[in-house]
């Protein structure tokens, strides 16, 4: 088995290598494209999208990494990597991989004062504690993605077919039951 | 909505440290957020867009950056809310802004602003020479200046969800940012090092909450993301912050006192990712105009200093 590439060009990169070190799950950080060579799936943490974007493109990662995901790398994006991943984000953001066939909305639930916590049922991995931070919902799912998560807001959690995207941040509750399922996809 | 620091905490606290507890997640977990980035003070929505093109993960939404309080002299307070409004209209990523020393109305009413952040900071003129705000009444998270650990863990005790170096502000001089960059990671490896029986003595001689200690003991860092400040004005010296420990850096002055700031902010954000990198910071590094004037911390008196507000 190959590494789990963490994209580590800014944001919360740290807790998902975590998480997986626990898991007995090798990492290999990911800033420019030549790390990803030894990756066999990539993981797009939370921290500020338009950075990241703007980063990866500067660095030739965003052109590279779109080819690999495009040719079935397993990818999984969280907060910040769901509007990486995403086809459209109201209201434009900048740089993205533009890939998972969704519209999505930065902010959704207002200013990090409407951060919040609340238990959802995520299909595939059972009852988790999710953590939403200055989070994105998605307001529109393309005809081959499948919903796994909802909340009364809107969708919080999305698959097609090998990319992966959650609105809020498993990485940050202790419980390893998302990365775990992940891993093995 | 939360009350602020002056209201008594409820005697029965189960209910109350849930949310607490739950909250305090969520504080640090914009923390987390924010690293590897940079955090730049803008004092319009100008100044804020330019920061956001140019890649920084914040902003920090002030009336006068620290050169200019420095130089303007007076009673520095909280901002005009106008103008913390018109920054917060104009990105998309998140604004920070800055309440006196202490002063917990301040604080109160930057949270009804819905600020993302408050930097309770020593750049304003203190409002209480005792007591520190009580951050853990607030939704809002906050950082907080330290120079050395004992001070970062009292703050951490207060409930501050994010530790800066303060650095010596509105100079331009890195040196004090790194003076206390060292100082606190020099700590924490003692603290990591200690035997358990020694951190009782540990806690008493920096002054810090034992049960703070005895997580930087068992974890080897801070219990809240440690970021820098204070005089970083050059993509090197960004370099060299996140070399000695820092997880992202804020920049003051440095950008809009340069000669062109949207060419340096794009440099500083580039220098935090490739801290590690002499060879692409070289590249980074050339051609960026001139740099803010600055002074020598260490030709400062000592009332003219900054880092010494804040107890």
């Amino acid at each position: 088995m190959g590494k789990v590439g963490v994209l580590s060009v800014q944001g919360d990169f740290a807790r998902h290598r975590h998480v997986f070190h626990d898991l007995g799950i090798e990492t290999q950080e990911v800033r420019v494209p030549e790390d990803l060579v030894e990756c066999d799936r990539i993981v797009l943490p939370g921290g500020e999208s338009t950075t990241i974007g703007m980063l990866m493109e500067r660095t030739g990662l965003l052109t590279t990494l779109k080819a690999e995901i495009r040719a079935g790398l397993p990818a999984w994006g969280t907060c910040a990597g769901m509007i990486l991943l995403a086809r459209e984000v109201e209201g434009g953001s900048g740089p993205r991989l533009d890939i998972l066939d969704v519209t999505v909305r930065r902010n959704a639930f207002g200013r990090q004062v409407h951060s919040f916590e609340s238990d959802v049922e995520v299909e595939g991995v059972g009852t988790v504690t999710a953590v939403f931070i200055r989070a994105p919902i998605v307001t529109r799912v393309g005809a081959g993605v499948k919903v796994l998560s909802t909340v009364s807001e809107g969708v919080v959690a999305v698959r097609e077919g090998n990319v992966l995207a959650t609105s809020f941040h498993p990485e940050l509750t202790g419980d390893p039951r998302v990365h775990e399922w992940f891993a093995s996809l | 909505m939360q009350n602020g620091g002056s209201t008594p905490r409820p005697a029965s606290l189960s209910q109350a440290e849930r949310i607490a507890q739950k909250t305090w997640r969520e504080k640090v977990g914009l923390a987390e957020m924010l690293k590897g980035g940079v955090i730049m003070d803008v004092v319009n929505p100008d100044q804020a867009k330019i920061s956001e093109d140019a890649g920084a993960v914040a902003v920090m939404a002030l009336e006068r950056v620290p050169a200019d309080i420095r130089r303007d002299g007076g009673v520095a307070r909280m901002s005009d809310p106008e103008m913390n409004q018109g920054i917060q209209a104009s990105v998309s990523i998140p604004v920070m802004a800055k309440c006196r020393i202490g002063h917990f109305a301040e604080a109160q009413i930057l949270e009804a602003l819905e600020v993302d952040f408050i930097d309770e900071s020593e750049v304003l003129t203190p409002a209480d020479e005792e007591n520190h705000v009580d951050k853990h009444g607030f939704t809002v998270p906050f950082v907080c200046g330290a120079r050395n650990l004992g001070e970062a863990l009292r703050r951490c005790g207060e409930g501050a969800a994010m530790i800066r170096t303060k650095g010596e502000a509105g100079t331009g001089d890195v040196v004090e940012a790194v003076r206390h960059m060292r100082t606190i990671m020099s700590q924490i490896r003692a603290v990591a090092a200690a035997r358990e029986d020694e951190l009782y003595v540990l806690a008493k001689e920096m002054q810090a909450p034992l049960e703070q200690v005895h997580t930087v003991h068992e974890t080897g860092r801070l219990p809240v993301p440690n970021f820098s400040a204070g005089g970083i004005a050059t993509p090197a010296d960004a370099a060299l912050m996140m070399q000695l420990g820092a997880e992202t850096v804020f920049v003051g002055s440095g950008i809009f006192k340069s000669g062109d700031p949207a060419k340096r902010a794009k440099a500083m954000v580039e220098a935090v990712l490739f801290h590690r990198d002499p060879a692409k910071l070289a590249e980074i590094s050339r051609d960026l105009g001139e740099p803010m004037v600055g002074i020598s911390a260490g030709s400062l008196r000592p009332d003219e200093l900054l880092a010494g507000r804040g107890w």
